[in-house]
């Protein structure tokens, strides 16, 4: 009984998927999708080389310093960074002045709900990145945890902000020119074209356009290039602060697992020598 | 519930003699896990993945009851609370990094577990109980992982939870109500996500209580082994303490070994990054998947692509994702070969291992986007997997020969049977 009714249902799954899989086919062959502009002109991220990356990474405090200043005079001006306090800046190295130095020149919004009035104090230690207010086109992310919440991380930040293109006479790796094989994908008046952007039109103009727009504390050359990189370390930190202790827990655990795994496996011979045949 | 020969517990210093009479507590655990559990000398390793599938669960257990100390079911702020866990909790990172991969570590275990049992015919008689226990624990895990997944509020759980619950929907007449009853509401919000952390809380619990169920069930015939020969002497069998605790011992250093390096050096590798953006129901992403653990069915689910028979492909992509799993629940009548192990039997061997070349291929279809040529691949799959189940086992169960089988456990492992010959015939 249990045996018909098995063959049973197996036959009408087996048709339904038949069925499906042959009508499928069919208008695959009649009438093939054609290739969209983003899957023939969408790039994957550029490699980038962190000292974070891998499992024995570790932060290099003068980059994540330059990345934060790079942050302040540039993407500040749109984005927020809401998940990160003022203290957390301590791990880039600054002391407790220059945190407090830092905190204090935000303005931080505090709600009186006896006077029902909003005032603007200036920025403590313990209080997060404030709230950013923005009135153009789009809607820029947070982006405490922007480097994870792409794929390609901080590459693709890295190769978004160095990305940007003319779309007249773009051409892919494989020489097809965009405008030509998809004259109707031209990007509109108020966004611009970017290949690492998903779907190649970004509201963002490039926000790092010539060398030396920002002047580094420490002296190094701020290229497009530099400063691109310095803000992509600058916000793997700010999406992963625990990376270095994380790292830093993990092969001490590593170790010790790899020598009481050792340890029970001779107490395993031991308690078996002699119940194997062979 | 166990074989005559079964060490028995003897307390020894009066204060356990007292204990005894008043709660054998001791007792019971020397049966059901120490030296008075007499167990088959010949499992593998594959044998070692139950207790590991335990130990997942009191991982889960214990890092998840302490995350939901510092956790807040509210759509306003269950994301910041996520990252307030993540970042000011002293080793929150740590907490939460080990429960979201030590929920795919269970899921990697369990899989291990249950194709162990597929292979091994573990769910014949006189163990088909056992094997029902065991489906429906993966049932609840499964419910216990989706609603977890949607706690930190992420567009991912936001999304999830939309397309899971709304397969309800696909239900003729009464799917809507039940979907929005499930929901408590037309869409996820506050009044899910409430009940989702109310409930991912509680079924873990639940599992507990039925794994409970599980190993009594396995207590009264024992492990099957690999030469699916049933147990007949003393010398088949070693007692579980220290034979196999050794062995479960070194099983779960090598695992321990995995799942730190994931949880240390790659926690976010099998994760998605739109669960980093916090949930909006105005913004669908652009591939919803869920977690890995669920590709295969989710491959199911969507390779249903045409109505057949008047019946919605929506409908009929349902009904075989849930048919995908309860049909286990039929597999001790559907395989009917009187031989357990694969290894005596070539066929179904080879049908087993290309069923389980299938299930990679679905997943891998599952997790990528609903295009060609994953449609069309993910079809063909899809069809082995019920062919294999409804069709293929039953046959292959009546006409197959099978290998002669060893006498004894004990001639398989030693090559001979001493005891076999001493023993007086019955």
């Amino acid at each position: 009984m249990i045996r018909i009714f098995s063959l049973l249902a197996g036959a009408f799954f087996s048709l339904a998927l038949l069925w499906s899989a042959g009508k499928g086919a069919v208008s695959y062959i009649s009438e093939p999708t054609p290739k969209t502009v983003e899957a023939s002109f969408h790039e994957h991220p550029k490699p980038l080389h962190l000292s974070s990356d891998g499992p024995f990474g570790t932060f290099d405090r003068q980059q994540l310093q330059r990345g934060f200043q790079v942050y302040s005079e540039v993407c500040a001006t749109c984005h927020a960074l809401k998940h990160v306090a003022y203290r957390d800046l301590a791990a880039l190295g600054y002391n407790e002045a220059e945190v407090k130095a830092i905190a204090a020149k935000a303005q931080i919004p505090a709600y009186n709900p006896a006077t029902g009035e909003v005032k603007m104090n200036p920025g403590q230690p313990k209080d997060h990145f404030p709230p950013v207010v923005y009135g153009g086109a789009g809607s820029p992310p947070d982006l405490s945890l922007v480097a994870k919440a792409r794929h390609g991380g901080p590459a693709y930040i890295y190769s978004l902000l160095t990305g940007y293109a003319d779309q007249a006479g773009y051409k892919n790796e494989k020489g097809e020119e965009l405008l030509k094989k998809f004259p109707e994908a031209k990007t509109p008046d108020g966004l611009f074209f970017n290949p690492y952007f998903a779907n190649l039109n970004i509201a963002m103009p490039a926000p790092l356009v010539s060398d030396g727009q920002v002047t580094y504390a420490d002296g190094t050359k701020a290229t497009v290039d530099q400063m691109a990189q310095d803000v992509s370390a600058f916000l793997m930190w700010t999406a992963e602060p625990k990376l270095e202790k994380r790292n830093q827990t993990g092969w001490p655990v590593i170790g010790f697992l790899l020598f009481a795994t050792a340890l029970a496996y001779m107490a395993y011979r031991t308690v078996w020598a002699g119940k194997k045949g062979h | 519930m166990s074989f005559p020969w079964a060490n028995e517990y003897k307390p020894s210093h009066p204060a356990m003699v007292w204990l005894d009479e008043k709660l054998p507590l001791p007792r019971f655990v020397f049966n059901a896990v120490g030296a008075g559990y007499p167990v088959p000398r010949n499992l593998n390793y594959m044998y070692n993945f139950g207790v590991l599938a335990g130990v997942c669960l009191m991982i889960q257990i214990i890092t998840g009851v302490v995350l939901a100390m510092h956790y807040a079911a509210n759509t306003g702020v269950a994301f910041d609370s996520t990252e307030h866990i993540m970042r000011d909790v002293n080793w929150g990172w740590l907490l939460r990094y080990a429960h979201a991969n030590g929920a795919s570590a269970f899921f990697v275990v369990v899989y291990f577990h249950i194709f162990r049992g597929f292979f091994y015919g573990s769910y014949k008689a006189p163990r088909e109980m056992i094997w029902l226990i065991g489906v429906l624990i993966f049932l609840l895990m499964m419910a216990t992982a989706f609603m977890g997944y949607v706690l930190p509020w992420g567009q991912m759980s936001y999304w999830g939870a939309k397309v899971i619950t709304g397969l309800f929907g696909a239900i003729p007449l009464v799917g809507e109500p039940i979907q929005t009853w499930l929901l408590g509401g037309f869409a996820p919000d506050q009044a899910a996500l409430n009940r989702f952390f109310s409930l991912h809380f509680l079924l873990p619990f639940v599992i507990l209580g039925v794994v409970i169920l599980h190993i009594w069930a396995l207590h009264i015939p024992g492990s099957t082994n690999p030469t699916g020969v049933e147990v007949k002497q003393e010398s088949d069998t070693v007692p579980f303490h220290p034979y196999y605790t050794a062995k479960d011992g070194f099983g779960l250093g090598v695992f321990l070994i995995f799942y730190c390096a994931m949880v240390f050096f790659a926690p976010n590798a099998l994760g998605h990054p739109d669960n980093y953006i916090p949930a909006n129901p105005m913004q669908t992403p652009a591939h919803i998947v869920p977690e890995w653990y669920f590709w295969p069915f989710y491959a199911i689910l969507r390779a249903f692509t045409q109505d057949f028979l008047f019946i919605p492909a929506k409908l009929l992509g349902v009904l075989a994702m849930f048919s995908s799993i309860l049909v286990w629940f039929l597999l001790p009548w559907l395989d009917n070969s009187p031989v357990r192990s694969g290894h005596f039997r070539p066929t179904f061997k080879k049908f087993f291992w290309l069923l389980v070349v299938d299930v990679a291929v679905l997943g891998y279809c599952g997790g990528s986007p609903a295009e060609e040529p994953y449609v069309i691949i993910s079809q063909i799959a899809a069809l082995y997997y019920f062919a294999h189940f409804f069709i293929v086992l039953p046959i292959v169960s009546m006409i197959e020969k099978p290998l002669p089988l060893p006498f004894s456990i004990t001639e398989s492992v030693l090559g001979k049977d001493d005891a076999a010959t001493v023993a007086p015939a019955e």
